[in-house]
């Protein structure tokens, strides 16, 4: 590290894996309830368990995303953060007010509305929080000796995050409106500006890895994020199709959707081949292995397995049902967890002064967490696709539909301890850094 | 070849039009003559069922316009498939309902509340989904 306020990204990234944690334990407890072992239902009902479960994993992204730009917008913007203290109280606040939903979540204290479950009392905290986050990273890159295309981008897709949130707040009376404006937010959100966010430390840690000319990354960082929102804006019409909105968006949201996936192409494309081009050896592989994973893993789970259904005519039997899961932990996976794994590979040696990249465990970490994704997804996958058949060919009873597919819940279960597995692994070695110290000041390189 | 300004131009000019594309469409979408949800039928029994629907979190279960968690039945045509009396007589039980050996909270709803979640499915049940009234619940299908 540069710079000695880096080191609350630390704090961060702490509280995103400790988050993570909890989303993956409320995790098997949906999967446990949909083999039979429901013995939680009466405190922990599968509801709220998947409330739990949606929440922490926006919030511990959400960490992630901050811990980032605490770590990269100092060194790009070479200085300090115009006020550490504060972004401590930002990280304890975040903490609090995530902490609260989720405790909140047991006493059904809520909105119910998908993804966007956080009481409105609690929304006014998040909009504060966020702001005083903005407030320290944009006067940090105003005050800063340099404003860099990967700064300013990653900060773009994190104020544009902070003004999305806005539509999912206005109140309706119409189920129709307050779902097509939900999707303002979340679509807009995960296929929009947070791959602004991707783009701003998927570039940052290319510039770090591979020694290739900022210019050339950054130019392209612009193709990307172009393509994203040429696609990503209009492609919002993929989830107006069949909730009471007019037809056009069948049109508009299927052939915006399915150019998605070149955006998300791109992208991997654009880090393989910056790797390639790329001289410097640098000697932290196991960020190199999360950084180029995101690209190529987010290009399969969101890119591919979107497409999948997204045409308006699967669409029409695939929407409601599993294969909606199927894609969404892959993408999740890939896009998001990844590139946050990535940086916090990156990060950790150089804010602890400990060089630990080398060691199996974090190989290992990767592998087994990797496949034991890909697993769940064809798990996912394989009980939506029966589930389209035999509820809506076949007009099977729900009930009767979900007990013939509990059989790839198992499966699901298996390939998750695998998952778990991995992220274990991960963790341990976080934990083997120690916490970040002044000294790695001067140990710390590019 | 492209140079960086040009790539910029790309990005912030896409960007721009197609944003505006877009709020041109979602004003399309809700004005005069477009309504598919017969939002003129929304009564406050509509509203209120609403809000029981959000604030017990039924779409953490349950699907509504195929939106929700995929765990327990897609409710849109649900009036349709097991009638008005049966879906009250669920909703007001005090006792664990458990089809299939899967779950369900016993919310023990009064007979008010009942009402207002049947206005609000009656509603729902009536909007032109645009083909997927057909599909989304096999049951009801016959009946269309």
């Amino acid at each position: 590290m540069k710079y000695k306020s880096q080191k609350v990204a630390y704090w961060f990234f702490a509280l995103s894996m400790l988050l993570l944690v909890l989303q993956i334990t409320y995790g098997f407890i949906m999967g446990f309830a949909r083999i039979g072992f429901d013995g939680l239902h009466e405190f922990i009902p599968f509801n709220t368990a998947r409330a739990v479960h949606t929440n922490l994993l926006v919030v511990w992204l959400l960490s992630g995303f901050m811990g980032a730009a605490y770590y990269i917008i100092p060194e790009e913007a070479q200085r300090e953060l115009v006020n550490v203290k504060l972004a401590y109280v930002q990280l304890i606040s975040l903490a609090l007010v995530g902490v609260a939903a989720v405790i909140g979540y047991h006493f059904n204290w809520w909105e119910g509305r998908k993804f966007l479950e956080i009481p409105r009392q609690l929304d006014y905290l998040v909009v504060v929080n966020i702001l005083l986050f903005l407030g320290l990273i944009i006067a940090t890159l105003y005050k800063g000796k340099r404003k860099t295309t990967t700064a300013l981008v990653l900060t773009m897709g994190l104020l544009f995050a902070a003004l999305l949130y806005l539509p999912g707040m206005l109140p309706f009376d119409s189920q129709v409106m307050d779902s097509f404006f939900r999707w303002w937010v979340v679509h807009l959100w995960v296929e929009g500006v947070w791959e602004l966010i991707m783009g701003g430390i998927l570039s940052f840690l290319l510039i770090k890895l591979t020694g290739v000319d900022r210019e050339v990354i950054e130019k392209w960082l612009y193709v990307i994020v172009g393509l994203t929102f040429l696609s990503g804006v209009l492609g919002t019409g993929h989830h107006y199709y069949y909730i009471g909105v007019n037809k056009i968006w069948l049109i508009v949201g299927g052939i915006f959707s399915a150019l998605e996936p070149l955006a998300f192409l791109a992208m991997a494309l654009f880090a393989v081949n910056m790797y390639r081009k790329g001289e410097k050896k640098h000697p932290n592989k196991i960020a190199l292995f999360w950084t180029l994973g995101s690209a190529i893993v987010s290009f399969v789970g969101a890119g591919l397995l979107g497409f999948a259904h997204t045409l308006p005519q699967t669409n029409l039997y695939t929407h409601g049902t599993l294969v909606t899961a199927m894609h969404g932990h892959l993408a999740f996976w890939g896009a998001y967890a990844m590139i946050v794994f990535a940086i916090i590979s990156y990060a950790l040696p150089n804010l602890t002064g400990r060089k630990l990249y080398d060691g199996a465990r974090g190989r290992a970490a990767f592998w087994l967490s990797n496949i034991g994704m890909v697993g769940m997804t064809v798990a996912f996958g394989v009980a939506g696709v029966v589930q389209v058949y035999l509820e809506r060919k076949l007009k099977m009873d729900f009930m009767e539909v979900q007990n013939e597919i509990s059989i790839h819940f198992v499966v699901l279960i298996i390939c998750a301890a695998l998952f778990t597995a991995g992220v274990v692994l991960y963790i341990i070695d976080f934990i083997k850094y120690g916490k970040p110290n002044d000294e790695a000041l001067e140990i710390s390189e590019n | 070849m492209l140079s960086k300004k040009q790539a910029r131009a790309f990005f912030l000019g896409g960007t721009l039009v197609t944003f505006l594309i877009f709020i041109g469409l979602t004003i399309f979408s809700f004005s005069e003559g477009q309504d598919q949800s017969n939002y003129g039928d929304i009564t406050e029994e509509v509203v209120r069922g609403k809000e029981l629907w959000e604030q017990n979190n039924c779409m953490g279960c349950h699907t509504l316009l195929g939106e929700g968690a995929y765990y327990a039945p897609e409710l849109t045509k649900v009036l349709d498939r097991r009638g008005e009396g049966y879906v009250k007589a669920l909703l007001m039980t005090p006792n664990p309902w458990e089809p299939n050996g899967r779950k369900m909270v016993a919310y023990g709803f009064s007979d008010d509340e009942a009402n207002d979640l049947i206005a609000f499915f009656d509603w729902i049940s009536k909007i032109d989904l645009n083909g997927f009234d057909t599909v989304v619940s096999p049951l009801a299908k016959d009946k269309n």
